[in-house]
């Protein structure tokens, strides 16, 4: 499976491996309002390191994918500080917020989110031509993109054409096409069979390799662990740790 | 961007060709309607336009060109002994009655002129001369007599033919074209003289005057003069005739409320169908439309991206609603009938309208993105 190339990306203070992507300290986001009101993180603190790949895990409902949202950027915290690639998120309007997430966030959806009647070049040129790149250029780049994930000369087909996992590999060339620092990943292979989701995994875990990125990806699918650098484990609206995946592994897997 | 939001628009056949097809249909009803409708209006002012007189002097209850009430002879010599009136003609105009020489009787609208001057002759002979009109029982019949006073079976009319007004002959010397009146009515254009032997005797015959201002007088400062001079009588300006009818029209038939319910509903046609298509649409683009967002497509963007969508098919849709019913036109103008006109302003207006239902439909639609949160695409 060929890995996605790095880019140039000169858009943000340079930062390494080894510091912090992601530093969320004592998040609270509630959904409702007076009786109906339920509390999805309750104060939440997650770290997540460049040129790692960072797994968040816990049971349905225990807020990885609001926390997955506010780091994100899509969603406002009711409190707590977010800072994402040196900025702080928490402090910007939301239309600087719109901006920071077009130029350095790249995501993948648990559903692809592919738009059907735009062929897969169009679909994995979005990124660019919203932060104002050429059709032209834009196109090209795509293109480039899905060789790289090994969908070469597919440009012209349509997402109705693929299967699912080579649509998830279409959602991750329109997620690293234009280069972005952090790879938000919801669920990546829970639509997918075990051999597809780890051909995605081994993508995702090429990009996290470079030093300058870093990839989150939430998840409740046991078979992608094995591809984490870290994993952040969930219960109940906080993050309850947060370990090399070294060590989190043999722990789980005696625990299982 | 916006090239592929044409592209998500276009993919989706069924509801691109919904939402044509309702904006098509709204502008080709509003335009048909209001074509005909105008074309009617002019039909109601075919004197004005057949006889072309810069003043109307006519009897002072007279409220619009087709209901002219009789006059004295003598009332010529009083509009021109007004100061300011360069020259005045006596004009006849009536429904007569034709027989044709099947038998049948057919309506006709009988011209009279002032056979010297010839003043509000025909504008265009066809075939056949002007000057012939003066002969003895000679009339010039309009293209439209050579179909209505053709007999069931027979050929159709032509310079030499005769038939009768009122058990006089009446031959065919020329052949004219002009516009159509509101009833349908063939026009028949003979001398004034000639019409009094072809109508029914009547204490006063003479339809109007149609007088020119004096040079240096404009035609609303003879018309004063005549008005204040000339008690029992009163003159329009061609202008003011032309309104003063459609007016009546508007006012005394139930035609507008009948055209503008029709316009209304091609109106309301257009909003209901494009409006809730478009809005299905978006609904059903939520999830790509909420993926964009969480890319980083601004509500700008996704605001430019609707609004490039709905307006390029409310462009489409008109310019195919504005071609059939230019085409519908075409027809009418051959067939001569329904009445159809339409002017530029006409094109315009329906242009807005069209805008307007594309605006509407594309303000739910962004206002529902607007409040669409970026983070719905994470919720499974």
């Amino acid at each position: 499976m060929p890995v996605p190339m790095p880019m140039k990306n000169s858009q943000l203070p340079s930062l390494n491996a080894g510091e912090l992507a992601v530093h969320v300290t004592g998040i609270t986001k509630a959904f409702g309002k007076g009786n109906a009101s339920t509390l999805a993180l309750k104060g939440a603190d997650f770290e997540a390191q460049l040129g790692e790949l960072q797994l968040i895990i816990g049971p349905s409902g225990c807020g990885k994918t609001t926390l997955l949202s506010v780091i994100a950027g899509t969603l406002v915290p009711d409190a707590g500080d977010v800072r994402v690639l040196g900025e702080m998120l928490t402090e910007l309007g939301k239309g600087e917020v719109t901006d920071f997430r077009r130029r350095f966030i790249g995501f993948i959806f648990q559903q692809f989110n592919l738009i059907p009647t735009l062929n897969l070049t169009e679909n994995a040129s979005v990124p660019l031509l919203l932060n104002g790149a050429g059709r032209r250029k834009a196109e090209k780049a795509a293109d480039e993109m899905l060789e790289r994930v090994g969908l070469a000369g597919r440009g012209k087909h349509y997402p109705r054409q693929l299967s699912g996992g080579q649509q998830q590999r279409v959602a991750i060339a329109r997620a690293l096409v234009h280069d972005p620092r952090l790879i938000i990943c919801d669920e990546p292979t829970s639509a997918l069979d075990r051999e597809t989701g780890h051909q995605v995994m081994e993508l995702l875990q090429g990009v996290a390799r470079q030093a300058d990125r870093s990839v989150i990806v939430v998840t409740h699918d046991p078979r992608v662990y094995e591809f984490a650098d870290r994993i952040a484990a969930m219960e109940d609206g906080r993050v309850l740790g947060n370990r090399p995946a070294a060590e989190a592994l043999p722990e789980m897997a005696a625990h299982h | 961007m916006f090239h592929l939001a044409l592209k998500m628009l276009i993919g989706d056949k069924a509801k691109f060709l919904m939402l044509l097809g309702g904006l098509f249909f709204a502008a080709l009803l509003m335009t048909q309607q209001c074509a005909v409708f105008i074309g009617l209006l002019g039909w109601t002012t075919s004197h004005l336009s057949n006889i072309r007189s810069k003043l109307w002097v006519v009897e002072a209850r007279v409220e619009q060109v087709n209901e002219l009430k009789p006059l004295r002879d003598t009332d010529v010599s009083r509009v021109r002994s007004v100061a300011g009136v360069a020259w005045a003609v006596p004009l006849y105009a009536s429904v007569l009655q034709a027989r044709l020489n099947d038998g049948n009787f057919k309506p006709i609208l009988c011209i009279g002129l002032d056979s010297t001057s010839l003043v509000g002759r025909p504008a265009t002979i066809l075939k056949g001369r002007i000057e012939d009109i003066r002969l003895p029982n000679s009339v010039i019949i309009d293209d439209l007599a050579l179909e209505r006073l053709k007999p069931p079976d027979g050929e159709s009319l032509d310079v030499g033919d005769s038939f009768e007004i009122n058990d006089r002959e009446a031959r065919i010397v020329a052949i004219c074209k002009s516009d159509r009146a509101f009833f349908g009515y063939p026009y028949v254009f003979t001398t004034y003289d000639q019409a009094l032997q072809f109508a029914p005797r009547q204490r006063k015959m003479l339809s109007a005057v149609l007088a020119e201002p004096a040079p240096g007088m404009t035609a609303e400062a003879t018309a004063a003069r005549i008005n204040a001079s000339v008690p029992g009588m009163k003159a329009w300006t061609e202008d003011e005739l032309y309104w003063a009818t459609i007016v009546w029209y508007f006012k005394n038939t139930g035609i507008p409320f009948s055209f503008g319910t029709t316009i209304i509903l091609g109106f309301i046609v257009g909003v209901a169908i494009s409006g809730q298509t478009f809005y299905s649409f978006v609904l059903e683009n939520l999830k790509n439309l909420g993926a964009l967002k969480a890319m980083g497509a601004s509500d700008l963007k996704l605001a430019g991206m609707l609004l490039l969508q709905v307006m390029s098919v409310g462009l489409l849709g008109y310019g195919l609603g504005m071609g059939a019913a230019a085409s519908f036109g075409a027809v009418a103008a051959k067939k001569g009938q329904p009445p159809f006109m339409l002017p530029w302003e006409l094109m315009g207006a329906v242009l807005v309208l069209i805008l307007l239902i594309c605006m509407g439909a594309a303000l739910l639609a962004i206002l529902k993105v607007r409040r669409l949160e970026a983070a719905v695409v994470f919720r499974g």
